[in-house]
């Protein structure tokens, strides 16, 4: 990180908004993170929302909205906030969506591929290893490229797709950020894929939850480095 | 009214796992023969109008935009 960002990181609190959706029940978790990494609590956003406010992260958490009908973030992608994000992400915004959060990205094509039913058609809550593919990002430059992280997950529909073209576009433009490493790759994701960005690098979705692990009472912080970097705050 | 079924199906080349599982749970089950199983999903629709074509224009977007995920999968419309 530059003298030059430092300072910004020191000087001003990077400000966030977590929406919420009927269905989604991680946002607590992740509203308890931003707050305890950035020092100030983030806003929240309901899905009727068609404004939102001036932040520079926008966080769309894990959790079942609208019971997954459908498919998994299919409606909430078609909600009124989600054409005000899909409006800040073209502003660069930084955007962060994890489990739901990611298929609600998916859906609404802020994010190349589809996330699908787990290869083993079970829900998996356990704990993966991830790798950090590309650690040149807005999301992970508190990591090292290669490094590998713990992360939890909790998920039916983490199966990522994308067809051939696709799939080669976003390995060559470094938008895969994160893979499941050490054979622990829980639903059958192609390459492994655990996290990807869109190309211009400011929205990131991942199925892993690293709001869960931020801090001792975790049992580790190996998730905090994501939100560090996105706010920009020193001393991961 | 027009009554309307839409039908998705996964395109040739993505995974179906929960196909699979149908695949080997008929084998179980002693029906020999099968060669694949894709699941898919229907909608039946009933839309208050006459107009043939306008409701197949709509139901078009429908698909589009919201009852088939175009990246993985295909879709078709029928009429009762």
């Amino acid at each position: 990180m530059s003298f030059k960002r430092r300072r910004q990181g020191l000087n001003r609190t990077m400000k966030s908004a977590v929406v919420q959706l009927p269905g989604l029940n991680r946002d607590r978790d992740m509203i308890a993170a931003l707050t305890k990494i950035s020092g100030k609590a983030p806003v929240t956003v309901w899905q009727t929302e068609t404004e939102l406010p001036d932040v520079d992260l926008i966080v769309i958490p894990g959790g079942f909205s609208y019971g997954d009908y459908l498919r998994c973030g299919a409606i909430a992608a078609r909600m009124p906030v989600m054409q005000a994000i899909k409006a800040k992400a073209e502003q660069g915004v930084k955007v962060l969506g994890v489990c739901n959060g990611f298929q609600i990205l998916v859906e609404a094509g802020l994010l190349p591929g589809a996330l699908m039913r787990n290869a083993s058609l079970k829900f998996v809550c356990r704990e993966v290893k991830l790798e950090v593919v590309n650690a040149d990002t807005d999301f992970t430059r508190a990591y090292a490229k290669g490094q590998i992280i713990r992360s939890p997950v909790a998920h039916h529909d983490g199966n990522y797709f994308a067809d051939a073209e696709t799939l080669k576009s976003i390995e060559g433009n470094g938008q895969v950020v994160f893979r499941y490493a050490e054979g622990t790759n829980p639903n059958g994701s192609m390459g492994d894929i655990a996290g990807v960005m869109n190309k211009a690098g400011n929205v990131l979705g991942m199925m892993p939850h690293p709001e869960n692990l931020i801090e001792a009472a975790h049992g580790g912080s190996d998730g905090r480095g994501i939100f560090a970097s996105a706010l920009e705050v020193i001393a991961a | 009214m027009i009554k309307a079924r839409v039908t998705v199906t996964l395109k040739n080349g993505v995974l179906d796992p929960q196909g699979k599982a149908i695949e080997g749970a008929l084998g179980a089950l002693g029906f020999d023969g099968i060669g694949q199983v894709r699941q898919g999903k229907v909608f039946d629709l009933q839309i208050e109008t006459a107009d043939k074509a306008k409701a197949e224009a709509d139901l078009k977007a429908m698909c589009e935009k919201l009852l088939a995920n175009t990246v993985i999968e295909n879709y078709s419309i029928s009429f009762a």
